[in-house]
């Protein structure tokens, strides 16, 4: 297979795209198609600060390196979640963002990088938590809740303006999908490329690889030379998203180009207003205790985990 | 040639398109990348035996 722009070995067919590229024409492709969905979506006006959500994995690696190498003042967040899952999954994940880390500030010197552990930080990991609130076996939701909390709260804290995680488009369609499945009006509404700043303690929260596929993202960090943690959370076997993404990939591989249309076709019915009359937003509060927007009277879902 | 997946490693005599070996494997080409001797690799790729060949699952999250 041959890459369409230059001729020479093509590494990835995308069939979706009907689009076969080499090493440097594909990674020209990636950084220009996160350049163009940054614009459509007005996720970072020129100037502002961008912190992007690390965890060691090969979505938020490659989306930070794409950031910098677009020319974006892009800082690095990684939460240590303290899981272990008998191989050390936190520490090695950690080294892998560190690592990584110390790549971009040795190539782009201004850039900064900062890690939040959560032991240090409120005396319990999620496992520790999890355990306490009874949630052992699935603590997924209660790790979601906690990390959201946490890149919002030092986006504001350390004054950046845009929050960046590395989503892509096979999680926004499984997050859709699911989203559809249970006729979620609330998260359908809320489901966005960009959420905005609210003024009032929310941190504007950006997707820029919302529509490049999952083993885009791989391609690129592997053709970047980007070392990632392969390996998935030991909690995240048998989580329902995975099941959805093996269904969807399935469909994707009868008719290429599945995905896509469902989560642009989504975008497009939503701009027209689709959910609209039937899914108002809840009022927010303020958190008693930290501050942050909530829809809960007094304290938020977060700050109500540490009370013992 | 020698593949590696998910930390297995196990050797097939064949001669294979990469895409053969994916079907043989029960694997969607849309679920995963492959490396051979270091290099990423479209479908049609001839694999031989003497190759060093990693299957890479490009699925993550939870």
């Amino acid at each position: 297979m041959r890459c369409r722009t230059c001729g020479a070995t093509a590494v990835i067919n995308m069939r979706q795209h009907k689009l076969a590229l080499c090493a440097e024409h594909f990674v020209a492709w990636i950084l220009h198609n996160t350049t163009r969905a940054i614009h459509n979506y007005r996720m970072i006006a020129p100037g502002e600060r961008v912190l992007v959500a690390v965890s060691g994995g090969k979505d938020s690696l490659a989306l930070w390196d794409v950031l910098l190498r677009l020319g974006y003042h892009a800082d690095g967040l990684y939460i240590n979640l303290g899981i272990d899952g008998g191989r050390a999954y936190s520490a090695q994940s950690q080294a892998k963002a560190e690592a990584f880390a110390a790549r971009c500030t040795a190539q782009f010197p201004k850039t900064r990088f900062f890690v939040v552990d959560l032991l240090k930080q409120y005396g319990e990991s999620i496992p520790q938590l999890a355990a306490r609130k009874r949630r052992e076996t699935r603590p997924c939701s209660l790790c979601g809740l906690v990390k959201r909390h946490e890149m919002n709260r030092m986006a504001l804290e350390l004054g950046y303006d845009v929050l960046a995680t590395g989503h892509n488009l096979d999680d926004e369609v499984a997050t859709l999908f699911g989203n559809v499945m249970r006729w979620q009006t609330g998260y359908l509404v809320r489901q966005d490329p960009v959420l905005p700043a609210d003024g009032e303690g929310l941190a504007r929260k950006i997707k820029p690889f919302c529509r490049i596929y999952e083993r885009e993202t791989a391609a690129y960090a592997l053709l970047q030379g980007i070392d990632y943690i392969e390996e998935e959370c030991p909690y995240a076997k048998g989580a329902t998203s995975l099941q959805y993404k093996e269904t969807l990939t399935q469909m994707e591989h009868d008719v290429p180009g599945t995905k896509l249309q469902f989560y642009v076709k989504f975008l497009q019915a939503k701009a027209e207003g689709l959910f609209a009359a039937t899914a108002g937003l809840p009022e927010l509060q303020l958190c008693t205790t930290c501050g942050q927007p909530t829809t809960a009277e007094g304290q938020c879902s977060f700050c109500r985990l540490w009370e013992r | 040639m020698q593949v590696t997946y998910r930390g297995k490693q196990f050797a097939i005599e064949e001669t294979l398109t990469v895409l053969q070996l994916l079907k043989r494997l029960k694997l969607l080409p849309e679920s995963v990348l492959v490396i051979r001797n270091g290099q990423l690799v479209t479908e049609d790729h001839h694999l031989l035996p003497d190759d060093m060949v990693k299957i890479v699952s490009v699925v993550s999250g939870g």
